[in-house]
């Protein structure tokens, strides 16, 4: 047997958008090296079309998604903490590539971000607890409070933090009922590409998270402007993207969420899910048992 | 059909109420002229007749508020939250105590029904300042984290429809949670702010902690865009919460939306008939149709169109529209000769496009605004009139075969602030109302409110919560 | 014009059977209390002065069923209120007579006599009154008997068990044949006690059931429960019998009875009449208020109307 270094296989990274993985209509790809310049993989550079297509996906996927069980998404959500948990290497590989982090710096962002999944898992059928509720009015009627999915939510993912950040602001957008177009970090996109293997085993409906590789610059514009794109987070965009982005998101009145100083280490409150909710109230008259008289 | 028992003439007494020739801008606790010294006028919409002469405020004026709010501001959000619900348990005792008075003021001003203004307004100003005084030194235990901070100066903008309704969705939520405020009336109806600053003298309110600075849409502009303003908050059109958008872009104010609405109003066949007539009526008709959540699209089960729509028509002929003074009065004036003008072109339109147009016979008064109840018969959703939001007493009744279809209309539009579901069949309520995209939804009631009860839009109709714990997010740091 | 029997006859296929009749009466539009309530509550908003108000309490007084039903009512009660009824106010003569006299059977020919050559009719209860707990025989001969005596109008009531247990034909089949035992000779008013039906939609199907088996009036209760006439159970029978005219051409009666003591809640179910079943109703003839203590109330403030002070309790006759 003759002392040969076997030649590894390289991945061919792609989209994920609707459940599959596609390649940019455009054809185009861009080079991305790791933190020391020396090149990774080449990943699709998406156009204004891929990022039309992850739209049509995400609303095709939402109304099944909102109408899954909370209890069911909670488990799809433990699901991908699971498939992660599996494929922990990997992202360990990926994220010190990505970063420039050391293993044991990159592990700690890994599992993280696996513990993540896990806490917004556990929030799916309990967020409308704390934030509905009924409201005493002064009346003879029932009045409830609940919190609804705004429904498709386009997420400028950070720039640096390329899988904790990015599983920060995908998951609190999904666990109540979102779907998301995703446009990664444009410089460590590699760990979402990833990410999007892992959703696409976890049970995890297809079209529910979409993930677009390329710059925020050239895609945002156009999904800002979306009229069928219900909110944007800006978190990945830089000041002046971020509020050209926020014009272009009034036409149709968009939730957005500003960028801001965010440390993704620490753990996460409940305003990322509240961003994307909104509050259905429903009246219905209650009175009196028989015709007493008058409930006034 | 003229009954023997005509109702005589029964009208509230103007006398309860002092309007003075002029007023001024309030600032930092003073009454003052605008510094470019512009005035414009105050008319009632049902006789035309000035009612005063009121400053306007321009940007050297927006400039001077928001100093004095600013501050304000730093005692006012230092004071223990159990002072501070003192003064606004103070101001809605006061509001209490002088309802009458401003309800006579509020239908002068804006020429909706004292019946309503009586009934519906003021008890609903009174109560929502109630509501929030008592929030004032809970907000620790809101959820929203310990010690949830104030934003600083809010810049608040509110529609002539129900102007101190507005107001007071807008300032008791605002100053519970430690803001300080500059407002601005509409230019249509600014009388009854001018009359709260009043109460917030009789209150003690410490200076420059509400300002108020009527004038029109340019004042406004310029107050949302006043680089020392923390919050902006809007109740009007759609068009100009866009601009409002765009225009806080990029910069830290933080922003809530409650804008127009074309509101569907779902009647199923096994509906109880009699009181989703009455709902459909409160629903288009309550404040002239003037309501961003109006119910203005009837969806009705086809099978039985002809039914409701004759007891409809019978219903409407029991109106009585005129003088908004008289108790009696169910229909009162059009705010303004701008918005008679538009709901006018509207209703043009829609015969144009071929919907079958019926309007109650009834006499309209010479003088003033008015519109008689209307409704379209023959409406798709093709139709501008199933579409544009009117913002007066005109319905399109539309109609549907299946529940999903229903659904499928009724959220058919861009925007998403109200429904209305009717119905005996308690699962279909539920199902129904899940699936609307509405903020509000009332299944066997209509234009239903409370401060307790959140409300606001989906999609184009806004953003953000006023009413009930909600309420306080857009006014905290959180 | 089309006369109850031609309305019997319109609904004959639904009340062939018992599960054809409960099919129908369960197919009735349901009823929201709370929207009812609130729609009866709004209507009590209306503020009816001068002219108007004058005009109410007249036509309010003309359409007063006086009623005594006492078990302690003696021929000089009767006459007393009698008298009354004929001349309510002895200092202004242009006050209008009540419609009715409301007595037990046995004392129809003491209040016939006494109100010869008036305008005034008798009206008796009958049928086992107030509880309604007899035989048909019993509940028809006492019909007959108050007939024979005279009685221009038969206010009876409907087996609430039977209604409650679900027998809607037993209840049909009582009313039609004491409408047959009244013929021409007396109109019939059909008390439904709608404090024990308890719900709106019990009242509803109740109005409808007398109005198919030949009622000239639906009425609201006896006066004996602790729930009696509100504006809300008025306004949903003057919605029944709105909506039977509209389909069948013929016009029934409402006879609110019992807990209506002052002008002004009077003259709020004289604007729920006007603004529901409308002006058709506003007569003597198809409104009714089944009332005793209402009357002096009404001649206070007819009296206050008349010289511009108030009146009090010793300017008006007690009987």
């Amino acid at each position: 047997m003759s002392e040969q270094t076997r030649l590894s296989v390289f991945k061919t990274y792609k989209l994920y958008v609707g459940g599959k993985f596609p390649r940019s209509e455009s054809g185009r790809v861009y080079e991305v090296t790791d933190s020391k310049g020396n090149w990774l993989a080449n990943a699709p550079l998406s156009s204004r079309k891929d990022a039309r297509d992850a739209v049509v996906a995400a609303r095709k996927a939402q109304g099944g998604w909102a109408g899954a069980t909370a209890y069911l998404r909670g488990q799809i959500l433990y699901r991908v903490a699971e498939m992660l948990e599996g494929r922990r290497d990997q992202f360990v590989r990926e994220v010190a590539d990505a970063e420039g982090l050391s293993k044991s710096k990159a592990a700690a962002q890994v599992d993280a971000a696996i513990d993540r999944w896990v806490w917004y898992a556990g929030w799916t059928d309990k967020i409308a607890q704390v934030v509905g509720g009924a409201n005493p009015v002064a009346g003879p009627f029932f009045n409830l409070s609940t919190p609804e999915p705004t429904g498709v939510v386009t997420v400028i993912a950070p720039q640096e933090s390329s899988f904790l950040g990015l599983v920060s602001v995908i998951a609190p957008v999904i666990a109540t009922g979102n779907t998301a177009v995703v446009i990664a970090s444009e410089k460590a996109p590699l760990p979402a590409l990833s990410l999007g293997e892992v959703l696409a085993t976890s049970d995890l409906p297809g079209g529910v998270v979409n993930i677009l590789s390329g710059k925020a610059s050239e895609m945002g514009p156009h999904l800002a402007a979306h009229l069928d794109v219900n909110a944007i987070d800006l978190t990945g965009a830089d000041a002046d993207l971020a509020r050209d982005l926020e014009i272009a998101a009034a036409e149709n009145l968009k939730r957005v969420l500003r960028p801001r100083t965010e440390d993704f280490a620490e753990s996460p409150g409940t305003d990322r899910m509240t961003a994307f909710l909104e509050t259905k109230t429903v009246w219905h008259p209650t009175g009196s048992l028989g015709a007493s008289g008058s409930s006034y | 059909m003229t009954s023997p028992f005509e109702y005589a003439p029964a009208p509230e007494s103007r006398a309860v109420v002092d309007i003075a020739p002029s007023y001024g801008l309030f600032i930092d606790g003073e009454f003052t002229d605008a510094a470019d010294g512009k005035v414009f006028k105050t008319v009632s919409p049902s006789t035309e007749e000035v009612l005063s002469e009121i400053a306007q405020a321009g940007e050297a004026d927006v400039d001077r508020a928001v100093k004095a709010a600013r501050r304000a501001f730093e005692k006012w959000s230092a004071l223990p939250g159990s002072e501070r619900a003192k003064y606004l348990f103070r101001i809605a005792r006061i509001i209490q105590e002088r309802s009458r008075e401003l309800a006579v003021l509020e239908t002068l001003d804006n020429g909706k029904p004292i019946k309503e203004t009586r009934d519906a307004d003021l008890p609903l100003v009174a109560a929502h300042f109630f509501y929030y005084a008592g929030w004032a030194d809970k907000l620790d235990h809101a959820g929203f984290g310990a010690d949830p901070r104030p934003l600083g100066v809010a810049g608040q903008v509110i529609p002539w429809n129900f102007p101190l309704l507005m107001l007071a969705w807008k300032i008791a939520p605002a100053l519970a949670t430690g803001n300080t405020v500059v407002l601005k009336p509409a230019e249509t109806t600014p009388l009854s702010a001018l009359f709260f600053a009043d109460v917030c003298r009789q209150a003690g309110l410490p200076k420059g902690v509400v300002n108020i600075l009527p004038g029109y849409g340019d004042t406004g502009a310029a107050l949302v865009a006043h680089p020392d303003v923390n919050k902006v908050a809007f109740t009007g059109s759609t068009a100009v919460g866009k601009r409002i958008a765009r225009t806080v872009a990029g910069t830290d104010k933080k922003l809530t939306l409650e804008l127009g609405g074309k509101g569907a109003n779902i009647v199923f066949d096994d509906a109880p008939i009699d009181q989703a007539v009455e709902g459909i009526v409160n629903g288009i008709f309550f404040n002239q149709g003037q309501v961003c959540c109006a119910g203005s699209r009837l969806l009705v089960q086809e099978s039985i169109q002809d039914e409701l729509l004759d007891s409809l028509k019978r219903r409407l002929s029991t109106l009585r529209l005129g003088d908004p003074l008289d108790k009696n009065t169910d229909i009162g004036a059009i705010n303004s000769e701008e918005q008679l003008s538009r709901i006018t072109s509207l209703v043009e339109q829609g015969e144009a496009e071929g919907a079958e147009r019926w309007t109650a016979a009834c006499d309209l008064p010479e003088a003033g605004y008015w519109f008689a109840p209307t409704l379209f018969t023959n409406v798709t959703q093709a139709h501008t009139i199933a579409r544009d939001e009117v913002f007066g007493p005109v319905l399109s009744v539309l109609t549907f075969r299946t529940p999903d279809e229903a659904v499928a209309k009724a959220n058919n539009s861009q925007y998403g602030l109200s429904a209305g579901i009717w119905t005996e069949k308690g699962s279909r309520i539920l199902a129904v109302a899940n699936k609307l995209r509405a903020g509000v939804v009332w299944a066997n009631t209509f234009n239903k409110f409370d401060p307790t009860s959140p409300f606001g839009g989906y999609k184009e109709s806004g953003f953000g919560r006023e009413g009930g714990r909600h309420g306080l997010e857009a006014y905290l740091d959180v | 014009m089309p006369t109850t029997a031609s309305a019997a006859a319109a609904f004959a296929d639904v009340t062939a059977s018992e599960s054809t009749l409960r099919r129908f009466l369960h197919g009735l539009p349901g009823v929201d209390a709370v929207g009812l309530e609130a729609r009866a509550a709004s209507l009590g908003t209306r503020s009816i002065k001068t002219t108007a108000k004058a005009y109410a309490i007249d036509l309010a007084i003309s359409m007063i069923d006086l009623t005594t039903l006492e078990g302690a009512d003696t021929p000089g009660k009767v006459r007393a209120l009698a008298a009354k009824a004929v001349h309510p106010d002895p200092t202004d003569r242009t006050t209008p007579t009540t419609a009715a006299v409301c007595v037990y059977p046995d004392m129809v020919a003491t209040a016939k006599a006494a109100l010869a050559g008036s305008d005034v009719k008798v009206a008796s209860v009958a049928t086992a009154f107030p509880a309604g707990r007899a035989a048909l025989p019993v509940k028809l001969a006492d019909t007959a008997d108050a007939i024979a005596a005279g009685a221009d109008e038969i206010d009876m009531v409907i087996d609430r068990g039977a209604f409650l247990a679900g027998r809607y034909l037993e209840v049909f089949e009582q009313i039609a044949a004491v409408k047959a035992e009244c013929g021409d000779r007396a109109r019939l008013k059909v008390i439904f006690e709608t404090g024990e039906l308890s719900t709106y939609d019990n009242i509803r199907r109740a109005s409808w059931l007398g109005m198919m088996a030949g009622a000239d009036f639906i009425k609201t209760s006896t006066g004996k429960v602790a729930v009696n006439a509100t504006p809300a159970n008025t306004l949903l029978m003057l919605e029944a019998v709105r909506d039977f005219r509209a389909q069948t051409g013929v016009q029934i009666g409402v006879k609110p009875a019992g807990g209506i003591r002052n002008t002004k809640e009077a003259i709020k179910f004289l604007v729920l009449v006007n603004e529901t079943a409308g002006a058709d109703w506003l007569d003597s003839h198809w409104f009714r208020f089944g009332a005793s203590s209402l009357l002096n109330d009404l001649l206070m403030q007819r009296q206050k109307m008349a010289t511009g002070h108030y009146s009090g309790p010793d300017y008006v006759t007690v009987d």
